[in-house]
């Protein structure tokens, strides 16, 4: 599913260099469950942004579902993110002055279905979520767990295969954090790939791999439970690279 | 996606009304001043018979100061108009399919109706063709015939709104009136009729309405009428009675001569150059040869109707568009940096930079669109203020009230304009944010800094 070999990203001013990816490697297989921790500064966010196609790397190779991301076109990589990618953002990031439905229209519009698909796929995405009678409210008018549940919504409507979540519980109680994680596990068993970055470790040990990120560099990984044979083995050890 | 990126554009330019209109305000004043100033510019440049224009041609001869061109800032044209002699010996050529000699007089009209007021008229005194040949519309009946130019003929006609005031708009041909001391029988009564500008007599200014009566050339000399036009000469020569003005060298007629082809104007350019040589020998015309014939549109540029004024007016309306653009384009700037975040989402949810770029110009289009619609509204308004301006206190009509309407030609303008607007202040900021990194939209950092590979830069 996601491939990434010997990624490095340096962000360069006029005065300073830094170095938020330093050869960074990790192969996340599909169906798999992987949490992404660290701290602050430590290239989460940098790791996240590649992954979903937000961002260029500087050097290394990264292969999403197969496909050489280095070096295609900006329509080719937003269909790739449009089709292929769910995103979660830890503010929800829903368009405020459009309602859940428009919202969770959004990815579908730029898909191209049809009045009719779009709305089956919004009213069906909704429903998972257990927002689909708020979907002509505002996202004002929504509790932050229930905003976060119709951000997953609208990263599902398009059926991804990989749902990159940035700190999904970072702006909800513990009670909605814990409820959300469940939301997520019920998608992973449902066959999506997901991503998880957080800095709640409790939450991290819910996801079946975990990855410790420090310094732009994978310092540790493992796996919370056995890896069925043949399913999770992707998860490789990250290829630390000369300091 | 048009109709998506027309709503989201509708929903973004609601959520902040104080910004939208301060954009909106900028692009309708930047349209409405370049409007207003092209309006009036078009009306001046434009040629009011450009079906003719080949056809109709001023004829001009130069009889001036072997010292001294007749034109100081055109030292290699002509006088604009000629003296008697040569314009009447001009008129007996048969070579064009019709020929004008007139002037502009002055007189009073009465219909002796009792209380009725007389009437100031300025006046043409001109050969018969010249109805015919600047295709000027009647309203009731027609003009006269050559024959009543030689007579003379005591017949008129009247401008519509001399008509109007003479006898309340009816139809007044057979009816008499006295011009000055003379009476005169109504043969016709034009329509609507104002050639803008009055291209057959640039002489007291472009902008001039036609004269509101017409007499046949014969009464010029029969009643010794004097000019009310412009009237020039260079020769000391006495001037003391009309026979003496008449035979100076004086200028204060104009000539028009409509020819049928090519052939037709070498031919009477040959007869203007004979004619010339004749008159050299016979101890008049001083000045090297330079007898012209000269179409419509030139004749418009020959005489300076669009002065260099005027384009420096167009000129500074322009620039103050740009301005305001330039405004537009920061506003615009501001907006779509103010909504990165959601530009970022919408990236990272599969938008391409064509679509983002698309969907933001669509909104500068609307506002631009909204503006040239204020803008129209607001060149009425100054075109209102300029006729109210330029209002003659007797009611009749400047030449810059006659320009100062909305016409369609106006709305075409802002049209263009707006595209124009849309295309210089919103592209660069669409594309702008287009260009933006998702990520660094998702930050609120969308056009602060893009990488290069090798630095940031702003």
């Amino acid at each position: 599913m996601l491939d990434m070999q010997g990624i490095s990203k340096i962000y360069r001013t006029d005065l300073i260099e830094t170095h938020a990816l330093r050869q960074f490697s990790l192969r996340v297989e599909a169906g798999d469950f992987v949490a992404v921790t660290g701290p602050s500064g430590s290239g989460k966010t940098t790791f996240m942004n590649i992954a979903g196609l937000l961002e260029d790397f500087d050097t290394g190779r990264y292969q999403l579902d197969g496909t050489d991301v280095s070096g295609l076109s900006d329509a080719v990589r937003s269909r790739l993110r449009n089709e292929r990618i769910g995103f979660i953002f830890q503010s929800f990031n829903l368009i405020p002055e459009l309602d859940i439905f428009d919202n969770v229209d959004v990815p579908l519009r730029y898909r191209g279905f049809s009045r009719r698909d779009r709305a089956e796929r919004i009213a069906s995405a909704l429903d998972l979520v257990g927002l689909r009678s708020r979907m002509h409210h505002l996202p004002a008018q929504l509790s932050g767990g229930q905003q976060q549940r119709a951000a997953i919504a609208r990263a599902l409507a398009g059926d991804p295969g990989l749902l990159l979540a940035d700190e999904p519980t970072g702006n909800v109680d513990s009670l909605m954090a814990r409820q959300i994680m469940d939301l997520l596990e019920e998608i992973n068993e449902m066959g999506t790939t997901i991503v998880l970055v957080t800095h709640d470790l409790e939450l991290a040990r819910r996801a079946r791999r975990n990855v410790h990120i420090v310094d732009g560099q994978v310092s540790d990984f493992w796996s919370l439970e056995p890896p069925a044979p043949g399913l999770h083995a992707g998860l490789v050890p990250a290829m630390m690279a000369p300091a | 996606m048009l109709g998506y990126y027309l709503r989201l554009a509708m929903s973004s330019l609601r959520r902040s009304p104080g910004l939208t209109a301060l954009m909106i305000a900028a692009v309708a004043l930047g349209i409405a001043v370049c409007v207003t100033s092209l309006t009036v510019y078009q009306g001046l440049s434009g040629n009011p018979i450009p079906w003719k224009n080949d056809l109709l041609h001023a004829v001009t001869i130069d009889n001036w100061d072997p010292q001294f061109p007749a034109r100081e800032r055109h030292p290699d044209q002509p006088p604009t108009q000629l003296a008697w002699r040569d314009a009447v010996a001009l008129l007996e050529s048969d070579i064009p399919v019709r020929s004008v000699v007139m002037f502009k007089t002055a007189g009073v009209l009465a219909t002796g109706t009792a209380g009725a007021r007389p009437q100031r008229a300025l006046t043409r005194v001109t050969s018969a063709d010249f109805f015919a040949m600047f295709d000027v519309p009647f309203r009731f009946g027609a003009g006269w015939t050559a024959a009543a130019d030689q007579g003379p003929e005591p017949v008129i006609v009247l401008a519509s709104a001399m008509n109007e005031r003479l006898f309340g708009g009816a139809n007044s041909v057979g009816r008499t009136l006295r011009w000055n001391d003379m009476e005169f029988r109504v043969v016709g009564v034009l329509d609507e009729w104002r050639p803008l500008p009055k291209f057959y007599d640039l002489n007291n200014g472009a902008l001039q309405e036609p004269e509101e009566a017409y007499i046949p050339w014969g009464w010029g000399l029969a009643a010794e009428l004097p000019s009310a036009g412009s009237w020039n000469c260079w020769k000391p020569e006495p001037l003391a009675s009309f026979r003496d003005f008449v035979q100076s060298e004086c200028v204060w007629l104009q000539v028009w001569v409509e020819l049928a082809d090519a052939g037709a104007r070498q031919r009477m350019q040959s007869l203007l150059d004979t004619y010339a040589r004749d008159q050299q020998r016979a101890g008049r015309l001083p000045r090297p040869l330079n007898n012209r014939l000269t179409p419509v549109d030139r004749w418009l540029a020959d005489n300076d109707v669009v002065g260099s004024d005027d384009r420096v007016l167009v000129g500074l309306a322009f620039a103050f568009l740009a301005v305001c653009l330039l405004n537009t384009v920061g506003l615009l700037l501001a907006r779509f940096q103010r909504g990165a975040v959601t530009t970022g989402v919408r990236r990272a949810l599969g938008a391409s930079r064509r679509q983002i770029c698309l969907q933001h110009l669509t909104e500068a289009g609307l506002v631009c669109a909204a503006g040239a619609a204020l803008g129209l509204a607001l060149a009425g308004l100054l075109l209102w203020g300029l006729r109210l301006l330029y209002a003659t206190q007797d009611g009749t009509r400047d030449g810059i009230q006659a320009l100062a309407h909305v016409a369609p030609g106006s709305i075409t303008t802002a049209l263009a304009l707006a595209v124009l607007a849309t295309l210089v202040a919103g592209l660069y900021p669409s594309w702008r944010i287009g260009r933006s990194a998702p990520a660094a939209c998702l930050q609120g950092r969308p056009m602060g800094f893009r990488h290069t590979g090798r630095r940031f830069v702003p």
